[in-house]
């Protein structure tokens, strides 16, 4: 109590009689302007996230002023990249970005939504628990050690074995053209689908098990089989929920970094071929960030990770919203 | 009536939609199946790599040069240990404080605002976080620093601890706090020595786990507090760290380093599924797991 009385000096008058008409009796007015600054202190912190986001963008803008100046748009069209020359384009950067997570989540989107069906609508509670939690722990596995398995374990197999057979069945499309020498786009983005798989499980499975089980029981009762009424009724109920675990998915994969670096070759090319080698946006900040010389460089390569920092931002809060939605109305109003 | 009465029940399901049910269902298994068996083979590789290199020296060395033995990963530990307590000084008051604000103070449209902005945050690059310490530190000190690296990493780890305290306290039953109020003492007494220890639990884990993480962040810190070979303690100098350790080690093509490299993946490893597994404990009840 004593500490209490030394906080009605703090309090503004405003504050008092509000808390009054909250609160009532006189004699606790003493004690709830303490509230008050309480209320403000957490709520400085709160907004402290929001001046956070301005810094970012802030730093990051500034960093990238120069190269924003010096090719304005057509930096994200340029495909040359040649730092003796001075010459910076983002294009090969953003092509090596956009496959790789596109085969991500072609890989990863089936996976994780069967996952997901296996967990709400299969799985005895006590098996499900020990594969969700399992399928959590990708989730937690550093981006390092996906690089690592990637690099000694995955590229050989898909150098030796998976590429050759895209190649003998799918070798007629441009995608499956050439050979594979292990580290290239297909490698990566099939870390990738693994790394970002947990994500579209999670949240996938969380939307399943909002879904009232009165509308499964009705299609049951209308002679649907199991997977019918996943089908036609629990999959369309949950899609605006689902479709936002494949956009968190796509946040992830566009930003993911290390593991991506170490096997996809780090060549700057636009190519059809999945077996080729390419550059991520975030890989090139990675390789050459510490040893670029000269302003300008610099200054492009911080623009690539504005641009990326702004990609992931629209893709997670596009997201956000679709998974709120979902939390908050009717799921299959979408 | 008599009619369906009298009448054979016919409920049959064709052929065709048997299989397919059986089918589809079966992928379903199979999905998941794929998905432990893909987790039991990289931690069953790394655990099986990694095991025949952690030993004393792994812990008690500097790193040996190339092709001499026994060298270790004791600056990377010093390293990741300072730079980590350095963010999470910062990210857990902050993070906390603001998981209040979001938890008890949260129907606001402001706080709508800021919950949606720490979501979005929280999937921050890890590469991005490591470009904004870079232009907010190493640009004006002309210098990679352990300082450096840990404003990195308390980006990363501020939205995490956030947003777990929000949750944890949220979880508090309304009778305690109701209980607290009846007794006659002020909210924020009530926030701080009820709801808060009754949380404690919860949140000391969820910064455990987060902690675990950011100790295993690469991207953040190779071009902020960079790599020293060297047992460093100066925060304005460059400082080694678990992970950049590591990738320095695997992408060199020698084999000792890529051993040594296995060794510090299986230590990060370690570290994330001990916290996890404990965070599973800590909201068994509660399994409401959200990303």
């Amino acid at each position: 109590m004593v500490a209490d009385s030394g906080m009605v000096s703090v309090s503004a008058h405003g504050e008092r009689s509000r808390s009054f008409r909250r609160r009532g009796p006189r004699a606790l007015q003493g004690w709830t302007s303490g509230d008050a600054l309480f209320r403000k202190v957490c709520t400085a912190f709160g907004l402290a996230i929001v001046a956070l986001l301005a810094l970012l963008l802030y730093e990051l803008a500034r960093g990238s002023s120069l190269s924003l100046s010096r090719f304005g748009f057509g930096f994200a069209f340029e495909k040359v990249w040649d730092p003796v020359a001075e010459k910076f384009g983002a294009a090969t950067f953003i092509y090596g970005t956009m496959v790789t997570s596109v085969i991500a989540l072609l890989v990863a989107v089936p996976l994780g939504v069967g996952i997901a069906i296996f967990l709400v609508e299969m799985a005895p509670p006590a098996v499900g628990n020990i594969i969700g939690f399992l399928v959590e722990l990708l989730a937690a596995i550093p981006s390092i050690v996906y690089g690592l398995w990637g690099l000694f374990v995955l590229a050989p197999l898909v150098r030796d074995h998976v590429a050759p057979f895209l190649h003998a069945t799918l070798g007629f499309l441009p995608f499956f053209s050439g050979e594979s020498h292990g580290v290239g786009m297909l490698t990566a983005g099939l870390v990738l689908s693994i790394m970002v798989l947990p994500f579209i499980a999670a949240v996938s499975r969380d939307v399943l098990a909002a879904v009232p089980q009165p509308l499964r029981e009705g299609s049951l009762a209308l002679g649907a089989t199991k997977w019918e009424t996943i089908w036609g009724v629990v999959l369309p109920y949950g899609r605006t929920g689902i479709g936002g675990s494949v956009i968190l998915a796509l946040g992830r994969a566009l930003g993911e970094t290390m593991a991506v670096t170490m096997v996809i070759g780090n060549t700057p090319q636009i190519v059809l071929s999945l077996f080729e080698p390419g550059y991520t946006m975030s890989s090139v900040i990675a390789n050459e960030y510490s040893e670029a010389s000269g302003p300008l460089y610099l200054s492009s390569l911080t623009e690539l990770g504005l641009l990326l920092f702004i990609a992931t931002f629209a893709v997670n809060g596009t997201a956000r919203a679709l998974i709120w939605r979902m939390a908050h109305g009717p799921g299959g109003r979408a | 009536m008599t009619a369906v009465v009298s009448g054979t029940p016919r409920f049959t399901i064709s052929p065709r939609r048997k299989v397919v049910n059986k089918a589809m269902l079966g992928l379903c298994v199979a999905a998941a199946t794929f998905a432990v068996a893909v987790l039991m083979w990289i931690f069953g590789y790394v655990i099986v790599q990694g095991a025949r290199y952690v030993n004393i020296d792994f812990f008690t060395n500097l790193p040996a040069p190339v092709g001499e033995a026994g060298g270790g990963f004791l600056n990377a530990l010093v390293g990741t240990g300072i730079m980590v307590g350095m963010a999470s000084a910062v990210s857990i008051p902050v993070g906390v404080l603001a998981g209040i604000y979001l938890a008890e103070f949260g129907r606001s449209w402001m706080a709508q605002v800021v919950r949606f902005i720490n979501d979005t945050l929280n999937a921050t690059p890890s590469i991005v976080a490591g470009l904004f310490a870079y232009t907010l530190v190493v640009l004006q000190v002309h210098r990679f620093s352990a300082i450096a690296g840990s404003v990195a990493l308390a980006v990363l780890m501020i939205p995490t601890i956030t947003r777990t305290a929000e949750e944890m306290i949220r979880l508090v039953p309304r009778t305690l706090r109701d209980a607290a109020l009846a007794l006659g003492i002020p909210e924020w007494r009530m926030t701080l020595q009820i709801v808060l220890p009754a949380a404690a639990s919860g949140i000391v884990t969820g910064i455990m786990l987060a902690i675990a993480r950011v100790s295993g962040e690469t991207a953040a810190l190779l071009f902020t507090a960079f790599n020293n070979r060297f047992l460093s303690f100066a925060l304005d100098q460059p400082m080694s760290s678990v992970p950049v350790q590591v990738f320095t080690y695997a992408i060199a093509p020698y084999d000792d380093w890529h051993h040594q490299a296995w060794a510090g993946s299986l230590v990060l490893v370690s570290l994330v599924a001990l916290f996890s597994a404990a965070m599973r404990i800590a909201t068994r009840n509660r399994h409401r797991m959200r990303a």
